[in-house]
């Protein structure tokens, strides 16, 4: 059964899996005419298509040849988590009739400046062959992909049915793309551009929608600074009804937010332009009456530069509301407390920390509901005098809100007595990202290292799926991790660590990880080899700034060759060390775009 | 021990905080305490001088010949008064204990792409933080007096964390949002509803630092708060007159050095001009406010004989 939990993951080893069925003889798969399967194909294919889970649909293709083939008959949304594990032309080759890519590129660290400009993850290669492949393709959600105009033109244009378009953390692109993809696709229900390193040359691509385009669902461009023309915006707003997501950037005002509200009431989830105006032309009571009058409101965000002057128009809408984005907001803990009254429904909420341990308080008050919380630093270099939040208010919404699942918490001190209270609080962790923003911090009573919190927490929240470590930690803070997160997925570990056992812990233990990212921690070779068994039943493992050389990184490669082994080299330095080290098992061999700063070994 | 924002708790009034040992000792302590500073990257490796020959890294070497002399205004990375951890003289890195007690960061100015061979890239990150720098630095005419080397890496806010690559792990989408809503408020020519950060200076002092108007709705709750962030120069001042040691010295006893002749708290308005603080009521004050000055009482003529009268009347 090894055999199937190594495979269990759909886009890795597709084409290996197809080999690994027809070795093994279960009993269950046939080659000739005479079927087990009691179930015509037809009938087969029709209840297959009713599942979505890109994990299920892994395990139906393992159980026989008919399955394997009715369920690639069946699939239309293929989900690949690491564009090099697969090529285009393998996975066109298995699924048929694929309608919605997911394609999923550079390392998660490649959003913190580590990963050097060029390095790859071009989606042009995908396009082109899902051309010939996938005429009909109608939705492409990419994330940290790089994505040039040149390649949003040729979608725009090669893609009759194309629908929705979704760009997180990408870069190569301009508002030129956009208006490519605004211009010819006439079909177009998404357009959702968020936090991508993009050129933006101006506001005109919103005015490239035809007159025509009346099918738009979701349009999100609030991470966008140009400014764009009220007036085709609010064209546009008004001929699609069908609009349920509209994210629009800072540059519209309050008036003009008052203006689309009363378009555009149908909205399910809003983002805001800036919640600050001189002077407002609509009384303040015809903006709280407009909000009121969204009914079918759950999402909020946006809300750059909002106060309690204008924050109270939104509070009719708060009672319903599901999800509160204030993490642009400076809000005090005052204006927080207040509006978090009104909100008693919420269970996610992304702040700020300029509200304060007190603004904790308050969330733990009055939001009994929260599942997810998100605490950003305003002030992430220290520019200012600002303390944030600290171990307290984690502390005070652990206690309001047992049913906490999600947590990031960037703070600038922590105890280990207050993660062990807030795990007993909150047992059910999946998700604990705590970041105590000064690396190697120890716990700043005790001065002990933080190893005891997230032993707390491993230990106290047996389905925690994804954690990410801070503060001084030794190698016992790995030994918790490895004897007791059974359903540890992914684990980010930054300046922690005492020896090469740390990471030969969690590569000895957590049975189910499948992204492990390391920078800057004392783990070497040892370490490196200790995972040999391990990494093909991984998506990847990253490693910068550790003590990893070129020979390990050597001795690696050549034992599991269906590894790519990929080392970026640094400018200067002896050429012995490996600086960045990026591993992940892939079906498609070393990579043919590397560019010359990466070496497969 | 306290926590490493030992310094600021006096300062800011953010509500809601636990109460802290702001006490002026302790702050005394941590500066004596403190060992000489090296420089250092942030693994410890030690030779950092391949990283970069600006005049200003030369001039760090200096500082730490002359750290000896200037305890009191030790050079800190991170926040001016904050506390770090305990730092071991040696460069080696191969104990794993050593990695543990991670040095602070070097001290370098802002700068553009610098890659060394060593483990430490300086990046995008950097322009992000230098055009926050800017923001910052047009609205700061630096006046601080340049005689120690140390007042130049402290007069621009510190960028030592900015230089880790990467660093908090916040996208460059976060990274300036205190700035940018900080702008918006300056370009009204009003002070907005957030942060409303500014200058405080102090004769004698050799770096200014800031306070949160926006965090007191009171004049008493400001001065208490200027005293307990000056007090260590107070101190200093103090004891170099004879006066009591520092141990004994007590809250009231601080407040009569500032309220009393010795000292006066002045703000420069929109007009340019140097008022004395406490004439007008508070949320007039705020609203003019651009910097604030803590001047001797010698300073400030004209104005002294009515300070004691006017610390009476505060209340």
């Amino acid at each position: 059964m090894k055999l199937l939990q190594q495979s269990m993951d759909p886009n890795q080893k597709r084409a290996k899996a197809v080999d690994r069925v027809d070795s093994v003889d279960t009993g269950v798969a046939s080659f000739d005419s005479t079927r087990m399967c009691p179930f015509p194909d037809e009938v087969l294919e029709r209840v297959l298509s009713l599942i979505d889970s890109h994990k299920d649909r892994s395990s139906v293709s393992l159980v026989c040849k008919d399955w394997y083939n009715a369920e690639r008959w069946s699939r239309r949304h293929v989900f690949i988590g690491n564009c090099y594990s697969v090529s285009p032309e393998i996975v066109a080759a298995r699924f048929p009739r694929i309608r919605s890519v997911t394609l999923k590129g550079k390392p998660r660290f490649s959003d913190f400046n580590l990963v050097p400009e060029y390095w790859g993850a071009d989606v042009h290669p995908w396009l082109s062959v899902f051309a010939t492949a996938y005429p009909f393709l109608e939705e492409l959600r990419l994330k940290r992909m790089a994505v040039s105009d040149e390649s949003l033109e040729f979608l725009a244009t090669n893609f009759q049915g194309f629908k929705a378009l979704s760009l997180l953390s990408c870069d190569g692109f301009s508002t030129d793309g956009l208006k490519a993809i605004a211009t010819h696709c006439k079909n177009l229900t998404e357009l959702d551009i968020h936090e991508n390193g993009m050129d933006d040359l101006g506001g005109h691509w919103l005015n490239c929608f035809p007159e025509s385009l009346t099918t738009l669902q979701v349009l999100n461009f609030a991470s966008l600074n140009s400014e764009v023309s009220f007036e085709s915006l609010e064209k546009l707003i008004s001929r699609n009804k069908s609009l349920r997501v509209l994210k629009v950037n800072r540059n519209i005002s309050l008036d003009q937010l008052q203006k689309l509200l009363l378009q555009a009431p149908q909205l399910s989830e809003l983002g805001t332009g800036t919640f600050m105006q001189e002077l407002i032309s609509c009384p303040i009571t015809d903006l709280k009456t407009t909000f009121s009058n969204c009914k079918n409101l759950v999402t909020i965000s946006g809300l750059w530069d909002a106060t309690s002057l204008y924050l109270p128009v939104i509070y009719p809408a708060c009672v319903n509301l599901t999800f509160l984005n204030l993490s642009y907001a400076t809000l005090r803990s005052g204006e927080l407390s207040n509006l978090l009254q009104h909100c008693k429904s919420l269970r996610r909420l992304w702040l700020l920390d300029t509200v304060g341990d007190k603004g904790l308080e308050a969330v733990g008050a009055h939001c009994p509901l929260l599942e997810e919380l998100r605490v950003f630093p305003a002030d992430p270099f220290d520019q200012e005098v600002f303390l944030g939040v600290t171990e307290s208010g984690f502390v005070s919404v652990s206690e309001g809100c047992p049913k906490l699942r999600y947590v990031l918490y960037f703070c600038r001190q922590m105890t280990n007595a207050a993660v062990a209270t807030i795990a007993r609080n909150c047992p059910d962790f999946t998700h604990f990202r705590l970041c105590i923003m000064n690396p190697g911090q120890p716990d700043y009573l005790t001065k002990q290292p933080m190893d005891e919190a997230f032993g707390s927490i491993v230990k106290t929240c047996p389905n925690l799926q994804r954690l990410a470590v801070s503060g001084q930690l030794t190698d016992r803070t790995f030994e918790y991790i490895g004897k007791y997160s059974k359903k540890l997925e992914t684990l980010s570990v930054a300046f922690a660590g005492s020896s090469d056992l740390g990471m030969e812990y969690v590569l000895g233990g957590c049975p189910k990880l499948r992204k492990l990212e390391i920078r800057d921690c004392p783990f070497g070779n040892g370490a490196l080899l200790s995972g040999l068994t391990k990494y093909e039943s991984m998506r990847s493992l990253w490693m910068s700034a550790c003590n990893v050389t070129m020979n390990g990184c050597k001795v690696l490669a050549k034992e599991r060759p269906r590894l790519n082994v990929e080392v970026m080299k640094d400018e200067g330095g002896d050429g012995s060390e490996a600086h960045k080290v990026y591993v992940y098992r892939t079906v498609a061999g070393p990579r043919r775009d590397a560019p010359p700063f990466v070496l497969t070994l | 021990m306290s926590s490493p924002r030992l310094g600021i708790q006096g300062a800011i009034n953010i509500p809601g905080n636990t109460s802290f040992p702001g006490s002026t000792s302790s702050m005394e302590s941590n500066f004596q305490k403190t060992p000489n500073l090296t420089e250092r990257n942030y693994l410890g490796f030690s030779d950092c001088s391949s990283v970069d020959s600006s005049s200003n890294v030369s001039t760090i070497s200096e500082v730490n010949k002359n750290s000896l002399n200037l305890k009191a205004t030790e050079l800190r990375l991170g926040l001016p008064g904050s506390q770090s951890p305990e730092r071991d003289q040696q460069n080696t890195l191969t104990s794993s204990e050593q990695l543990d007690e991670k040095p602070l960061f070097p001290l370098l100015p802002s700068q553009k792409i610098v890659v060394s061979g060593h483990k430490r890239v300086f990046t995008d990150t950097m322009d992000s933080c230098s055009e926050t720098n800017g923001v910052i630095s047009s609205q700061e005419p630096s006046t601080i007096k340049a005689s120690v080397p140390i007042n130049k890496v402290n007069s621009n806010p510190p960028v030592s964390k900015a230089q880790l690559v990467g660093w908090p792990p916040v996208r460059s989408s976060r990274k300036n949002i205190l700035a940018s809503s900080k702008n918006n408020e300056e370009v009204d020519g009003k002070p907005g509803p957030g942060a409303l950060f500014v200058k405080v200076s102090m004769d004698g002092a050799p770096y200014l630092r800031k306070v949160d108007l926006r965090g007191y709705s009171t004049y008493q709750q400001l001065s208490s708060a200027l005293e307990k962030m000056f007090s260590c120069f107070t101190i200093g001042q103090c004891g170099s007159q004879g006066g009591p040691g520092r141990g004994s010295l007590s809250e009231s006893k601080l407040r009569d050095l500032l309220h009393g002749s010795e000292y006066v708290v002045t703000y420069e308005d929109k007009d340019g001009d140097w008022m004395l603080m406490g004439d007008v009521p508070w949320d007039m004050f705020i609203g003019s406010c651009k910097r604030l000055k803590i001047m001797k009482g010698s300073d400030a003529i004209g104005l002294a004989p009515r300070a004691s009268e006017k610390s009476n009347n505060r209340n």
